[in-house]
């Protein structure tokens, strides 16, 4: 069972068994933002720093940076949202996912929060 | 009485300030006892702070009526000398079509509109930007065009930022080619000056110099600025091999002829739309057009009109793509644009749309053979031509003989351009005679022989443009009529209902304050017009901007800002130059509240600042603890506040004057966001509050219409120690001090045309009756806010509880219990006749609502009685006689064609189209039902052809 990761900016990080790791945006995000009409996403071989905006989300209301939630290197975009952006809303925590990095520190994952702690984020806002 | 005193009386000299302010006196007293005040100024001591209160009378002159406002300005139009321009440069003599004048540009129905951000009662005039955004498409060879800049050199300055943006390596050079207009040069140092950038010019046709340049964007005029065509190819292809993007500014007429940028590789094509019917009115309004490739279009700056469908599944248009904008991206937007050229983009869409493809290459090849002619005839007079190839100019030696030739054109009645010592242009247009061409051959001394070549055949366009049908189909004029009215009838403007947007103003333009800007003596100049052709127009610009003076209380008024946007942008450049001549030219933070206009940020952006957000509290207003820590933070750093007043939550803060100290005393500027001036006038000023710099919005305070998105006028007033800083005009010493940081719009006036609008406007009322009008507008809001209060919370209140001239209601609380959103309200609106107010802003799920003073009570009664009818349908959502999702505010708006097929809602068709008597009397039918975004957006349509597919599509 691979372990997912949150950031407070509300994306996931799944670590992969081939060491990346999956970046998206939660379902939480997703309802924020309403009906995704586009999806900007950081090219392969890009090198990121944490917190570094790297991709765009688009509603028809509202537009949102998706920040590289550690830093490494873009190892592969997930092509399928430039032709149906709506796969974000229809599948936020699987199918519309953004990118895979490649993370400098594969431990740093560790500093993000885990589901209860996102959880309890949530709450809180 | 004396006689002398009963004459007065009846001269009735202020009868216009009763004629502008809509409520009668018995309806304002009646309106005073429903918000519980005993007199205007009771009102007024408890709405505007007695710390800011200026209790003087404006020194304006006192009130003159209609009649004598056009004898005045008629004698402004005498002094004007109107000679046949042939200085080219961007500007030509153009023939507005009659239809098009008397209908559009002449007509409330068109011009009194509001920008398009409604789209149910607004398709009439999307579809007429729709056809200019296809006419740019066609004409620059490009794949998408928005909906117009503000002129020329702002769309090629846009352009660079925007090649900036897109490069992705780190360059900072601008190469520019020495042949494109000096004023669209000078934009783009100014907007390059707050970035760091560097121009490098090269000479055209120097694809080594491009290639040695390192500029991430290469800008090129087609023609070139004195007439020449060139295949430009080779220099785009340099400077995108370099890794930068090919910006080509291009005449609308020669591209009917030559071979489009588009095809020959630019990234980017911008120019001016004015020769398509937009009289040159020494220097504008025009609308600028942007172009790019498809590539591109999510970094593009300024609207865009695309097509979706409606809820019934029928062709609709709407506004794309707005999150690029400032509304939304503020500091991140592609561009600070907001008000843009609406109505010139209009007009010049209706040219080409009544002249069609064949009619355009017409009058192209026409002028183009005149040009031919005079070239032939130049040659046989002894002169040189300068150019072998050229479309409509021709550029002439003329040894030491320049000076007589201009001289003798002069006599003749033609303003020729005097390139430099020895050149001479002459530009051709569509308005010359048979008549002025042997007029000018008199003036070479010459009969041509055989028109000369000009254009080589590898430039010649082969490929077709405007071929949509709305470019074929209306060429009589009763179609053309029809069409026109067609269009008009979709839509909701200033002349069927009250559109009472907050933060707007859409107060009255009155017919006598418009009069002028289709006079010839204003019309027919062109920008760059000898002195002593001007003198008329100058007196007026300086004397409006004497009163503009007289209003915010500060020292000078540049009038050369096209928009609002743009009065930011100058305003904050002028702050930038003050720091930098102090030697603090390291201040880099611009202070922004939360609850600003995304202009503002936006604006801070292109002037070189970083922005830092300054919180407000519950109320609407600045936080001052947290200013005062962000000042602590960023001390000496500060260069600017940029604040709005009353605030964007339509409140007098108190502390106004605390917030601007503070920031003096870290020596920080305060800006002055003037879009809510019309609640200041005359009982405080910018300068009053503390501002050091304003800006000002002469299409909503001061009555210049909102032409459904333009044209605007944004001109800036500064204090004193501003005063040399404020913008200039390489091209007019008389625009701005030789001190100034340079041009922000292509003409050194910006929008003249415009400006006996609010000359006409500030005269007519004087200086009483135009402090009336601000309590008025004060009036009608509190009333608003009186008759709404019992059916929607209102958000924000002054220290005594009133409201300034807007007010904010809270459709936040429906959602849990109903299901309703702000939008339904909005939408449900149109089904009662009217313009929704602004949504959403500046807080999520609210309507702000500013009524004007120009808007009587019975308006504003029909309007306060729909919103409580839709409370009143709120609560039938609410007590489940509705469902949550079939009710007539989630199914509005109700088309006639819905209403007429099968019916099967749960309230009656006339519960959907009649709600309240008054709109039965006289209905607005909206054309459409609540228009897609989501699909608009996903699937993005932004010209006209695909229309046509989809409504085959749906039948």
């Amino acid at each position: 069972m691979p372990q997912t990761y949150f950031t407070k900016d509300h994306e996931w990080v799944r670590l992969e068994a081939d060491g990346l790791v999956t970046v998206g945006i939660t379902d939480h995000a997703q309802e924020a933002l309403g009906d995704i009409v586009f999806v900007e996403l950081p090219e392969s071989g890009r090198s990121v720093a944490k917190g570094e905006a790297c991709a765009v989300v688009e509603s028809v209301k509202a537009a949102s940076d998706v920040y590289a939630p550690l830093t490494g290197t873009v190892a592969e975009q997930n092509a399928a949202l430039t032709d149906d952006p709506a796969l974000v809303n229809k599948s936020a925590e699987a199918e519309g996912w953004f990118f895979r990095l490649r993370l400098a520190d594969p431990a740093a994952v560790s500093t993000l929060m885990d589901l209860g702690a996102y959880k309890e984020y949530l709450a809180g806002l | 009485m004396n006689w002398q005193d009963e004459l007065t009386r009846l001269d009735a000299a202020d009868a216009f300030v009763a004629r502008h302010i809509g409520p009668r006196e018995a309806e304002i007293a009646a309106m005073l006892q429903e918000v519980g005040a005993v007199s205007l100024d009771d009102l007024i001591a408890q709405t505007v702070p007695e710390t800011i209160r200026s209790n003087a009378a404006l020194a304006l002159p006192p009130a003159i009526d209609e009649a004598a406002v056009l004898r005045e300005l008629r004698g402004f139009a005498a002094e004007n000398v109107v000679k046949h321009s042939l200085i080219g440069m961007g500007y030509h003599g153009t023939i507005t079509p009659p239809v098009v004048l008397r209908n559009v540009l002449e007509n409330p129905g068109w011009y009194t509109a509001y920008t398009p951000y409604q789209a149910e009662i607004a398709q009439g005039r999307l579809e007429a930007i729709l056809n200019f955004q296809t006419a740019i498409c066609d004409l620059t060879g490009m794949a998408i065009a928005n909906a117009s800049l503000l002129d020329e050199a702002t769309a090629a300055a846009e352009a660079v930022a925007m090649a900036h943006g897109l490069h992705r390596q780190n360059l900072t050079t601008i190469a520019v080619a020495r042949d494109v207009h000096p004023q669209t040069r000078a934009v783009i140092a100014t907007r390059a000056w707050p970035m760091g950038w560097r121009i490098v010019d090269v000479a055209p046709g120097d694809v080594a110099a491009i290639a040695a340049a390192g500029a991430f964007a290469l800008v090129l005029n087609y023609p070139g600025s004195t007439g020449a065509v060139r295949d430009l190819r080779p220099e785009i292809e340099a400077v995108q091999a370099a890794g930068g993007f090919a910006v080509v500014c291009a005449d609308l007429l020669a591209l009917t002829l030559l071979t489009p940028p588009g095809e020959m590789g630019a990234d980017m094509v911008v120019g001016s739309a004015q020769r398509f019917g937009v009289p040159m009115g020494f220097g504008g309004p025009h609308a600028g057009y942007f172009a790019t490739k498809d590539a591109y279009k999510r970094q593009m700056p300024g609207r865009l009109v695309g097509v979706s469908v409606d809820a019934a599944g029928r062709p609709a248009m709407r506004l794309a793509l707005q999150t690029r904008e400032q509304h939304i991206r503020r500091e991140k937007a592609t561009s600070n644009l907001c008000t843009a050229q609406v109505l010139l983009a209009v007009i010049a869409g209706f040219y080409a749309v009544w002249h069609g493809p064949e009619g355009l290459k017409r009058i192209a090849r026409r002028v183009n053979l005149l040009a031919r002619l005079l070239g032939d005839a130049a040659v046989r007079a002894g002169f040189r031509l300068r150019h072998d190839a050229f479309f409509d100019t021709i550029a002439l030696d003329a040894g030491d003989g320049a000076e007589a030739l201009v001289r003798r054109a002069a006599e003749a009645g033609f303003n020729v351009r005097r390139i430099d010592a020895s050149g001479v242009g002459i530009a051709l247009d569509e308005t010359v005679t048979r008549e002025d061409f042997a007029k000018l051959l008199g003036v070479l001394g010459a009969e041509p022989v055989a028109a000369c070549e000009s254009i080589p055949e590898s430039l010649q366009r082969q490929s077709a443009f405007c071929d949509a049908s709305v470019f074929t189909t209306h060429h009589s004029e009763t179609a053309m009529l029809r069409y026109l009215k067609k269009l008009e009838d979709k839509d909701i403007a200033l002349n069927r209902s009250m559109i009472p947007l907050g933060s707007c103003t859409m107060k009255l333009n009155a017919s006598a304050e418009m009069a002028a800007i289709t006079w010839p003596e204003f019309a027919d100049i062109h920008p760059f017009a000898p002195d002593d052709q001007t003198v008329g127009f100058r007196k007026l610009i300086a004397r409006l901007a004497e009163f503009l003076q007289a209003v915010t209380g500060f020292a000078g008024v540049s009038l050369q800002p096209n928009s609002g946007a743009q009065g930011e942008y100058a305003g904050l450049l002028a702050i930038r130059a003050y720091h930098e001549a102090r030697g603090e030219g390291d201040r880099n933070i611009c202070l922004i509240p939360s609850s600003a206009h995304g202009t503002n940020p936006a604006s801070a952006a292109m002037a070189g600042y970083k922005v830092v957000v300054v919180a407000c509290d519950k109320l609407g207003n600045v936080e001052l603890a947290d200013l005062r820590d962000k000042i602590a933070t960023h001390g000496h750093n500060i260069a600017a506040l940029m604040i709005t007043y009353p605030s964007t939550h339509g409140v007098f803060e108190t502390e106004i004057r605390d917030i601007c100290r503070a920031v003096h005393e870290v020596g920080g500027q305060v800006y002055m966001d003037g879009a809510n001036m019309n609640a200041q006038v005359g009982l405080t000023s910018p300068a009053a509050i503390g501002a050091d710099v304003c800006h000002l919005n002469l299409h909503k305070t001061f009555c210049i219409p909102h032409g459904g998105g333009g044209p605007g006028v944004g001109p800036i007033g500064v204090a004193a120690h501003l005063l040399p800083h404020l913008p200039n005009h390489p091209l007019c010493v008389a625009a701005g001090p030789a001190t100034g940081f340079g041009p922000v719009a292509a003409a050194p006036f910006g929008s003249a045309l415009i400006l006996p609008i609010p000359y006409a406007y500030i005269r007519m009322m004087g200086p009483d009756g135009i402090t009336r009008a601000t309590k008025v507008a004060i009036l009608n809001a509190n009333y608003v806010a009186a008759r709404l209060g019992p059916h929607y919370p209102i958000l924000y209140r002054g220290a005594q509880g009133r409201v300034a001239h807007e007010c904010i209601i809270d459709c936040r609380g429906f959602a849990a219990t109903t299901g309703v959103q702000v939008e339904d309200i909005a939408k449900r609106l149109a089904d009662y006749g009217f313009h929704a107010p602004t949504m959403s802003w500046p807080v999520a799920g609210t309507l702000m609502i500013e009524p004007t003073e120009s808007e009587d009570r019975a308006e504003i009664d029909r309007f306060c009685d729909a919103m409580i009818s839709i409370a009143g349908e709120i609560g039938k959502i609410a007590d489940q006689s509705w469902s949550q999702s079939d009710n007539p505010l989630k199914n509005a708006p109700h088309t006639a064609a819905e209403l007429m097929g099968e019916w099967s809602h749960a309230y009656s068709r006339a519960e959907a189209a009649f709600a309240l008597p008054f709109v039965a009397a006289a209905k607005y039918w909206p054309p459409v039902k609540r228009v897609d975004n989501v699909y608009g957006d996903r699937n993005l349509m932004c010209s006209c052809a695909p229309l046509e597919a989809y409504a085959e599509a749906a039948e």
